[in-house]
């Protein structure tokens, strides 16, 4: 197969209707229903317009991070001085969030993380592949919650209802981001 | 205060001493304690229900102190944590340095070893200055203490105008005084934390 054939076949995140015409601004729009001020990252492609809304918002406080795990312990400070906060990264980056994860699971913090899928759909890098595979299993192993959304329909009800159990039923809850829904990187 | 070649460099400070006289006023400050002798030494000086002890999750003192400090932007947040568990997260002083936050002041209590797990030797007690490390990264003040005058005065002046985040290293002696241990329930802490700054638990 060559590469314009694998590029030709990607799917595509537009083609899909959702409330807001587009999911990064759909979810935007349900964080600041949530009042959620507070933002941390580590940069991925899939959440780019998200982070681009976020950090352009003033109301909203975004750090960007050196490593994942630092964003779940910056969520934890946020909520003791009562902000709600929202920790962006890519399913590699939950590799390296797992002990850290002990603060929150175990102090009961509100906790959402918006993961990013990356080695599980039309994946070109192997790289990717065994921290994707891991990346459900390790997070319900710790003790976060997982639900996933594979198209963009059904992402905006996953992350209104992850937030209501974050933010409202103090649970720390993963929302994974199919690479199905976020499309194809370009080589 | 570069990097010294001379190993182990001992010092005479008391950590209990050094901690309670960091303390002795803070008034409306808020701690955030790091992982072992740190959260020992906070205790010892007087439980508060300001304050918020950590006994796990090692290198988070720091990057807890730094959400907090951006969501509590009047009060200033004190961290004070060991060498080691600040080594855990040593990124975490570029997350904190390009975040600005003016009111989030770390103290690391340096003893130059891991003094919870038999006393092996850490980085700093190698020759790494994390003061140095903080102001490469771009904190506004930092500085090395190791006379107990000199906490005096850092505790004074907790609570004064910054440029942005503070990262002071106390030099202590490597010891371990008798242990004063804080709750362990982590959700008690959070919420008798969030019911002194008016928050309701949930």
């Amino acid at each position: 197969m060559s590469k314009a054939d694998v590029v030709r076949s990607a799917p595509d995140p537009e083609s899909v209707p959702v409330p807001g015409g587009q999911w990064p601004r759909a979810i935007y729009d349900i964080l600041k229903a949530f009042d959620v001020r507070h933002m941390s990252y580590v940069p991925d492609a899939g959440h780019s317009t998200l982070i681009k809304l976020l950090n352009a918002d003033p109301e909203v406080t975004s750090n960007v991070l050196t490593t994942e795990e630092e964003g779940v312990a910056i969520a934890a400070g946020a909520w003791l001085g009562g902000q709600r906060s929202v920790l962006l990264m890519q399913s590699s980056g939950v590799g390296n969030c797992i002990n850290m994860l002990s603060l929150p699971v175990i102090a009961r913090f509100p906790l959402l993380m918006l993961v990013t899928m990356r080695g599980e759909w039309s994946e070109f890098n192997p790289w990717q592949v065994p921290m994707g595979r891991a990346t459900q299993p390790a997070l319900e192993a710790i003790g976060v919650r997982v639900v996933r959304a594979d198209a963009a329909s059904d992402l905006i009800e996953t992350v209104e209802s992850a937030a209501t159990l974050a933010y409202g039923a103090d649970q720390q809850i993963a929302v994974l981001i199919g690479q199905r829904l976020l499309g194809k990187k370009k080589w | 205060m570069g990097m010294t070649s001379s190993a182990n460099p001992t010092f005479a400070l008391s950590r209990r001493v050094a901690v309670k006289a960091l303390l002795a006023d803070r008034k409306d400050t808020l701690v955030i304690t790091g992982l072992g002798s740190a959260s020992y030494d906070v205790h010892a000086a007087g439980d508060r229900d300001d304050n918020y002890y950590l006994w796990g999750a090692m290198g988070a003192a720091a990057l807890v102190g730094l959400g907090l400090a951006q969501a509590q932007p009047k009060k200033t947040v004190l961290v004070v944590t060991g060498d080691g568990e600040q080594l855990m997260a040593f990124g975490s002083l570029a997350t904190i340095a390009v975040a600005k936050a003016r009111n989030l002041v770390i103290v690391v209590i340096d003893n130059g070893h891991f003094g919870e797990t038999g006393m092996q030797t850490s980085h700093t007690g190698r020759g790494l200055n994390f003061a140095d490390v903080a102001a490469s990264c771009g904190f506004a003040h930092t500085a090395t203490l190791t006379r107990i005058e000199e906490v005096k005065d850092l505790a004074r002046g907790l609570g004064g105008a910054a440029e942005g985040p503070s990262l002071f290293v106390i030099k202590v002696a490597a010891e371990n005084p008798p242990r004063s241990l804080p709750p362990r329930d982590a959700v008690f802490i959070k919420n008798r934390f969030r019911t002194s700054l008016d928050l309701a638990p949930t």
